[in-house]
């Protein structure tokens, strides 16, 4: 099991809205394929899919804030 | 300026075209080449960023596009703007990892250069917390929207110098209720792109590379 987890994006940054998913769940997903994109004050950042498998979850919805740190989804 | 810098000006460039040739720049940075400072304009087109709001078009799509407006979602943050002749598009393609990774202060950091920028015109410019962008009194001038992949950035700043500022009138700029305004109208002439182009680069430097 691998977590999607939101990174460290600057200082002083503490969410991110996830923007939109670029897999649904239950896909395969391939370890560096960008997975969704979250968006904080007018800057969109790419997170990649940190291993290889299929999309378990996905624990923030479109629209729905991330926190730094936080689990985005699950590839299992 | 910085030796691994390169400046590049795509000059008058169709927007669908600019993307693409911007995401293999992207690709090449990613890759490890030198950063690029890009240049171009493109025809009347609305983009739509990640956030958009429906009701930011003030115009139906069909209604929008006979006016010779194209309509296009792209992969940035914020709302719709829209991009014509007369407004200097700048996309920075720039690698964080050797700017500290830090989205916040490379977005800080492009507000500075686009309020330094203005001054350089004698323009009083303002950055006004919890919005991006900038502004001269409540009109906006200048729009920014960043894409950022494997921490090599994308997009960047939409600098009205000559816009036809009518073309504003279809949306809500960045879903916001403002007015904009260019260097045009609050210098009372046109303002030569090749002059704004040579400051633009020197705030760069400034700001990035000293």
């Amino acid at each position: 099991m691998s977590k999607i987890i939101l990174p460290e994006l600057g200082e002083g940054i503490s969410k991110a809205t996830i923007a939109c998913w670029h897999a649904k769940i239950g896909e395969d997903v391939v370890a560096g394929q960008e997975i969704c994109e979250a968006v904080t004050d007018k800057a969109s950042f790419v997170i990649e899919a940190p291993a290889t498998g299929k999309l378990k979850s996905i624990n923030v919805q479109e629209g729905q804030e991330g926190l730094v740190g936080g689990i985005l989804g699950i590839i299992e | 300026m910085k030796p691994n810098i390169k400046v590049e000006d795509w000059g008058l460039i169709n927007y669908i075209e600019g993307y693409g040739r911007q995401m293999k720049c992207v690709e090449r940075v990613i890759q490890g080449a030198q950063d690029h400072l890009i240049f171009c304009e493109h025809p009347p087109v609305l983009t739509l960023g990640r956030m958009t709001n429906p009701q930011s078009l003030l115009y139906q799509r069909s209604e929008i596009e006979k006016r010779g407006v194209m309509i296009s979602s792209v992969d940035r943050g914020g709302d719709v703007t829209l991009h014509a002749p007369g407004q200097q598009i700048v996309y920075p393609i720039f690698n964080l990892n050797n700017y500290g990774k830090d989205l916040k202060v490379y977005m800080e950091k492009l507000q500075e250069v686009a309020v330094d920028l203005l001054r350089n015109f004698d323009i009083l410019a303002i950055s006004i917390p919890g919005k991006r962008g900038v502004f001269v009194g409540e009109d906006k001038i200048i729009s920014i929207g960043v894409g950022v992949r494997k921490w090599v950035t994308y997009h960047g700043l939409g600098i009205n110098v000559n816009t036809d500022l009518s073309l504003f009138n279809l949306i809500k700029p960045c879903g916001l209720d403002v007015r904009m305004s260019s260097m045009q109208k609050l210098k009372g002439h046109a303002v030569p792109m090749e002059n704004v182009k040579i400051k633009i680069a020197e705030q760069f430097q400034k700001h990035f590379w000293k």
